[in-house]
């Protein structure tokens, strides 16, 4: 069995942050993450992010994701890749599988004083006629199809959802050279920035509130040919008899994500269902500790959020770490703390944070 | 609001917000028009300009506005707008023309002189128009800005070009 310090969990922006942190205080700090670059989903965002301009806002998430991986480097974060904590077993015991794409998978056990799980979110998927026909998938999906492999998923694309997620691939769809014929939101108002499905409307791509999908046509060979959309009603069903028919061979699905809490549930921590953050997550103190001490959470496993939320939770839980590991003085630290927790409240004003300000409050209050 | 149900905001809802530049403003010469009238935590304009003409008064989720006698319609913050909801408009270009200029993202980037189609914040061709600069440098980190020139009339309905398809 091999012990570590700490050990990261996800090397998205939560678990990158969270590493940098704990290690330039000098922890010695193990990151892990299943996929072949570290990075999580920032290497897909090429967008400018919003956010404070005293935060690396107007800087685009692919850039954001090479300045942290050279900070993760400076400060000597252990990075293992293509990785994957399969297990997270009393006591801080993290069973780890690592070369997850060759025959020689080799498994691990690893005793860590400290855990950070920043495993992300997932996305959800919703069920209609034909939903598992090829060309039928997540928003996520096709983005790392255009944004990572290069690979156009489709011609002709019908988006349902206009969260953030759904405006913002829908934009890039259109950068990567594809057609999106619309984006439809089953409820009576856009989810998402107004600026973000502006910027969409203005290049020709209509959103269609009160709408959603019921069917997707086509056969498994050929994958999607045909997409059958419908009002609906105040009680968000069907209005029958004003079916209309897109001919799209990609249907794309941007309906809200979910985190990724099964490690924490495995391990004990104590875990509630919050709506506005995404589902089932476990609770947290205000140093991002769940019930289980020792064990961290951030990002989007601690409540679905956005990139610079993450960022913020993950430097707490790294501060945190650090000073319980003796590596700062809780004077200092506490300073730190609450810098980031001002900066954090503000990304949580105006009518898209205040439901999370106040879910977060809440799970804060349960600890004390 | 129309931006939440149709996605785009109407003009007479953006005339309402504070720091909608005044018709005498409009009319003195080029001038940012900063189209961004929901709360949301975001602040990069108000540093990308020079002259202190953007001001978010209170928290980060504060709508921006013009402060229309200090902008100089130098358009250095429509790249640097994450939302790309800033466009300068030149109602004086020229006789009975306007220009407007705006973020554009997309290939193939238009040529100066090329004929264009206009569009509105609809997104549906208003009128056509004329490339009179494409502005790609390093400081607008791959977020070109182009400009382009209109019937004067239409200064405050276009806001962009039908995307060019590649041939």
């Amino acid at each position: 069995m091999i012990k570590r310090e700490a050990v990261v969990i996800g090397a998205g922006p939560a678990g990158l942050s969270a590493a940098i942190e704990a290690a330039k205080r000098d922890a010695d700090v193990l990151l892990i993450d299943e996929s072949l670059k570290a990075g999580g989903q920032l290497f897909k965002q090429i967008h400018k992010f919003f956010g404070s301009s005293a935060h690396r806002s107007g800087i685009r998430g692919i850039d954001i994701g090479k300045e942290l991986l050279e900070e993760a480097k400076k400060y000597g974060v252990e990075i293992w890749l293509n990785c994957v904590a399969t297990g997270l077993f009393k006591e801080k015991k993290i069973a780890v599988e690592k070369s997850l794409d060759n025959q020689n998978k080799t498994a691990e056990i690893i005793k860590a004083e400290k855990i950070v799980i920043a495993t992300g979110a997932s996305e959800n998927a919703i069920a209609f006629e034909g939903w598992t026909l090829p060309g039928v998938m997540g928003a996520g999906a096709a983005q790392t199809m255009a944004n990572i492999h290069n690979v156009l998923p489709g011609e002709k694309i019908l988006m349902i959802g206009s969260g953030n997620v759904g405006l913002i691939v829908s934009y890039q769809l259109l950068q990567a050279g594809a057609e999106v014929v619309g984006v439809l939101e089953a409820a009576p108002e856009i989810g998402g920035y107004g600026v973000h499905a502006a910027k969409i409307v203005r290049a020709g791509v209509p959103i269609h509130t009160s709408t959603t999908i019921v069917e997707a046509r086509g056969d498994e060979k050929n994958g999607v040919k045909e997409a059958v959309v419908c009002d609906v009603d105040d009680c968000w069903q069907p209005i029958k008899g004003q079916e209309k028919i897109y001919e799209v061979d990609t249907i794309t699905i941007a309906a809200g994500l979910k985190p990724l809490m099964e490690l924490a549930r495995m391990h004990g921590c104590r875990c509630d269902f919050i709506p506005q953050l995404g589902g089932w997550l476990p609770l947290h103190d205000k140093n991002m500790e769940t019930t289980y001490p020792g064990i961290y959470v951030a990002g989007d496993s601690a409540g679905v959020e956005e990139a610079n939320t993450a960022l913020e939770e993950g430097r707490l839980a790294g501060v945190a770490i650090a000073e319980s590991l003796g590596y700062i003085h809780s004077n200092k630290a506490s300073s730190i703390k609450n810098e980031i927790w001002n900066r954090v409240d503000g990304l949580r004003l105006g009518p898209f944070g205040e439901s999370r300000l106040e879910a977060k409050e809440k799970i804060i209050k349960t600890f004390q | 609001m129309a931006l939440l149900k149709n996605g785009y905001i109407s003009l007479s809802e953006l005339k309402n917000e504070k720091g909608y530049p005044s018709e005498e403003r409009f009319n003195e010469g080029p001038v940012a028009v900063i189209e961004c009238i929901q709360e949301i935590p975001c602040n990069p304009c108000v540093e990308a300009c020079d002259f202190g003409a953007i001001e978010i008064e209170g928290p980060i989720t504060d709508k921006p506005k013009i402060i229309e006698d200090k902008c100089i319609g130098c358009g250095k913050c429509i790249a640097k707008c994450p939302g790309l909801a800033i466009f300068v408009v030149d109602k004086t270009h020229s006789e009975s023309f306007a220009s407007v200029s705006f973020p554009y993202e997309f290939l193939p980037l238009p040529d100066k002189g090329m004929e264009v189609e206009a569009v509105n914040r609809e997104g549906k061709v208003v009128c056509q128009g004329e490339v009179i600069r494409v502005i790609n440098n390093k400081e607008f980190d791959r977020t070109p800005v182009v400009t382009i020139k209109i019937p004067e009339d239409k200064f405050d309905v276009v806001r962009g070009i039908k995307r060019r398809k590649e041939k």
